[in-house]
């Protein structure tokens, strides 16, 4: 029995899972669940994520949430299998921690502004917002600039494996690649070569052609 | 060469109060360096060649070099392994659960706790004026969010299971600012919550972490 993920290939969180589960290999069940119905905040999903939030993960009867819990259970508990995605010891068990935690605290906030703005806001039909486009340019700007020292002395970030350090990024950059923040990464050179390296990785592309097809 | 945890002088902010849960927990001898932040000292070099984006706190161990307050109690708590108290565990299903509870700790109970500390206690200390406004959208987001914590504690005694873990360490910090500000109510009026707290707070590590920080008031 493979495990189950329960989101939607436009989340960001539940593509965050996704490319985890894609670089290991695994048997899996995309479960949809459906937000417009507000599912996500009832019985039974609540029972599994309090939070009520996408995505929620099952592996037997085990259940979990908050994607980058769920990505390191996968890297944890399928080590031999796929991409090795972590690291135990020493600098690179250090740098991995940092970079994990610069991802989900100095990027994703300011990544996420500005999907909202630049890509989830034309969905829906919706007046972008200049002024929080301008600020969170600006703020990502100065984020990159500390990325693109790190990137100069190693090829990943937590050293010269893909690691899910680099993993979590995936998601907000394929979004933010598609609008027109794109230059601050291309203006970069260590940044812009590491995006597109990661952009490009075969379990990448499988999630993105599943996102094609929902 | 040992371990050097950078942080503010008085008062000790949450984030480095975080690591030094950690280092105590682990009986680890450490020296404290607090930084001059009112000149700035944190946004210039050579701070900034320890964490480059200019925030405390940073830690050396050897020619290790980290930031960010969780990612540092991790990297405590793998290193450290076989001292001091368990912070993790081999079990991979039980150690998920670990995992869980310190992402909720970083992005559901943080950045709504963070914010009433900001404006509840820390301002006092500066002597400013707390934004009631911001204290009650947030209050009433703290409250949601330990209702979830309820719940949860009604089944096990720490938030991961049986057994004090990073994610009930990651805590310490802010659980320990806000019990003593007027929103501790929010606490005391949940009994699995507030018996947590009590236990967490009582820990000798936190109060280690206290005498640190009271002795740098001078």
């Amino acid at each position: 029995m493979g495990v189950k993920v329960y989101g939607i290939p436009h989340s960001t969180a539940t593509l965050r899972v996704l490319a985890a589960i894609h670089e290991k290999e695994l048997e899996y069940e995309l479960v949809p669940v459906d937000l417009r119905s507000g599912a996500h905040k009832q019985e039974p999903f609540i029972s599994i994520n309090p939070f009520g939030q996408i995505p929620a993960f099952e592996d037997g009867d085990l259940t979990l949430f908050e994607s980058r819990a769920i990505t390191k259970y996968i890297a944890y508990t399928n080590e031999g299998k796929g991409t090795s995605l972590i690291s135990k010891q020493g600098k690179e068990m250090a740098n991995l921690a940092v970079w994990m935690e610069v991802e989900a605290h100095q990027f994703d906030p300011v990544s996420t502004k500005l999907s909202w703005e630049l890509v989830y806001k034309g969905f829906f039909g919706m007046e972008i917002d200049n002024a929080v486009v301008e600020e969170n340019e600006a703020k990502l700007a100065k984020v990159l600039d500390v990325y693109e020292v790190r990137l100069a002395k190693s090829k990943y970030l937590a050293g010269d494996s893909f690691t899910l350090a680099d993993l979590h990024h995936l998601p907000g950059f394929q979004y933010l690649n598609g609008t027109k923040v794109k230059h601050l990464f291309d203006e970069r050179p260590h940044v812009s070569a590491w995006c597109k390296d990661i952009l490009a990785r075969p379990a990448w592309e499988k999630v993105m052609a599943l996102q094609k097809q929902a | 060469m040992g371990i050097k945890v950078y942080g503010s002088d008085y008062p000790i902010t949450p984030n480095v109060m975080r690591v030094l849960a950690a280092v105590y927990e682990k009986e680890l001898e450490f020296d404290y360096v607090p930084l001059d932040m009112k000149s700035g000292a944190h946004k210039q070099m050579p701070y900034l060649s320890l964490n480059p984006f200019g925030q405390v706190p940073a830690l050396e161990d050897g020619d290790i070099k980290l930031f960010e307050s969780r990612a540092i109690t991790r990297y405590i708590a793998n290193e450290y392994e076989n001292k001091g108290t368990q912070l993790l565990t081999k079990d991979t299903k039980k150690m998920a659960l670990v995992e869980v509870w310190v992402e909720v700790e970083a992005l559901h109970f943080d950045p709504v706790a963070i914010k009433l500390g900001w404006e509840l206690v820390y301002k006092k200390i500066f002597d400013m004026e707390p934004d009631m406004a911001v204290v009650e959208e947030n209050k009433a987001k703290l409250a949601k969010v330990l209702d979830v914590f309820e719940a949860r504690l009604t089944q096990l005694k720490y938030l991961a299971g049986e057994a004090f873990s990073l994610a009930d360490l990651n805590h310490l910090p802010i659980v320990h600012y806000l019990m003593n500000s007027q929103v501790k109510q929010l606490f005391e009026e949940r009994p699995n919550v507030s018996a947590w707290c009590k236990d967490i707070l009582s820990r000798p590590s936190w109060i280690k972490v206290v005498t640190l920080h009271e002795k740098l008031k001078g």
